[in-house]
């Protein structure tokens, strides 16, 4: 993969600096982002070198110190904001003795609008493919993200995690590596299937979405809310799978395509379990201070979810 | 020195309101005799009887009200 178009002046200079390393050093200033897209895709990009980085990119940039510098305001600033958003959310979860009830329970109670139903009834084809080139942002690297907590665990809560994990990464059979059977699906609907193709085409929330999962997985002091996020995805994903595999058969579109989404209906009605009751249970019960945290972490699940369908929904004109 | 414990871990659990966790490789015979192998390390199988892909679970026990979920 390239980098992707620069959408600003800082990300423009940050993207330039990445080209000229290591031959010449980082610019020890840069100019201001002057939207949130541009610092949001600076940051994506800044990430990416941790995962599989650019073609046009050396890959000592991953490390080098100057672009650390670049990346922690970034990062500062979009934990402040998804933090702000947490507190002030609107009704508090209830906290019992029982973790698991609490966190189903917030999780039903958070009632958002919803791609996958608008997908299943009466979304269009243009409209389906759209979603896709956005969702293929993440779903090529499905998984990637939580994959760097498993060593910041207690052993239960590692154990549980990679047991979720071994599923997603297709139980050894490369053929069913979930990332593999969503890029199956691209090409099978007619859409590219290389890694991060769609990048320069994603909106503010997509690259909202991946950067908290990023920021997540990378900080050790974050694990709290890595798992949080995990266990509210696993937790919103086996009935939204089965809709969008129903529009995707509504309307005669590729079925591998709609069988990616077969596939996660029933993966993730165990995940879910796995993920609220052994991943964040178990940790709880070592770390019970990662509480709020996993709290924190569900919430911008969602919440950057809700996000993305407004911005989508309205951009294509349905109902509310 | 220090303890190392040791962890329960079972193979089939019961999740409250929702489905049966089966660790491992099984082959379940439904109520109308038909067999189905599981394909998955961990399976999830339908407790709440609600299920569009029994005997596997799909989260339809999620939509159900409270009284009709297993216990």
């Amino acid at each position: 993969m390239m980098l992707p178009k620069p959408r600003g002046p800082l990300s423009a200079a940050v993207f330039e600096s990445m080209r000229a390393l290591p031959t010449e050093p980082v610019a020890r200033t840069h100019p201001e982002a002057d939207e949130p897209e541009d610092a949001a895709i600076t940051l994506w990009a800044l990430y990416e070198l941790s995962y599989r980085g650019f073609d046009d990119v050396d890959e000592t940039a991953e490390w080098d110190p100057d672009l650390l510098a670049v990346r922690r305001p970034l990062e500062i600033d979009l934990e402040g904001r998804l933090r702000a958003r947490w507190e002030s959310y609107a009704s508090p979860h209830e906290v019992t003795a029982d973790f698991s009830a609490d966190f189903f329970a917030l999780v039903a109670a958070h009632d958002g609008r919803s791609l996958a139903r608008f997908v299943q009834t009466e979304a269009d084809e243009q409209q389906v493919l759209d979603l896709l080139r956005l969702r293929s942002v993440y779903h090529l690297k499905e998984s990637d993200p939580t994959a760097w907590v498993v060593p910041r665990l207690p052993t239960a809560s590692k154990a549980a995690l990679m047991e979720l994990q071994y599923d997603e990464y297709g139980c050894g059979d490369p053929n069913r590596v979930h990332s593999h059977l969503f890029a199956r699906g691209l090409e099978a609907i007619g859409l590219r299937s290389e890694y991060g193709a769609y990048v320069d085409d994603v909106p503010l929330e997509i690259l909202e979405q991946n950067n908290a999962m990023s920021l997540m997985g990378l900080h050790r002091r974050l694990r709290g809310a890595a798992l949080g996020h995990l266990a509210a995805f696993e937790a919103t994903s086996s009935i939204p799978s089965r809709q969008l595999s129903q529009g995707i058969a509504r309307l005669g579109l590729a079925p591998d395509m709609a069988a990616y989404y077969d596939e996660h209906v029933e993966a993730d009605a165990v995940h879910e379990q796995l993920a609220v009751r052994a991943i964040c249970g178990e940790l709880l019960a070592v770390e019970p201070e990662l509480r709020d945290d996993i709290y924190f972490g569900a919430f911008t699940c969602l919440d950057l979810e809700d996000r993305l369908a407004e911005q989508l929904l309205a951009r294509w004109g349905a109902a509310t | 020195m220090t303890d190392v414990p040791t962890y329960p871990h079972a193979d089939v659990v019961l999740c409250p309101g929702g489905p049966l966790l089966l660790r491992g490789k099984h082959v379940i015979e439904d109520s109308s005799g038909e067999l189905h192998e599981t394909t998955r390390r961990v399976t999830a199988l339908c407790r709440c009887d609600k299920s569009a892909k029994k005997p596997w679970c799909d989260g339809t026990h999620k939509l159900l009200p409270e009284k009709l979920t297993p216990s």
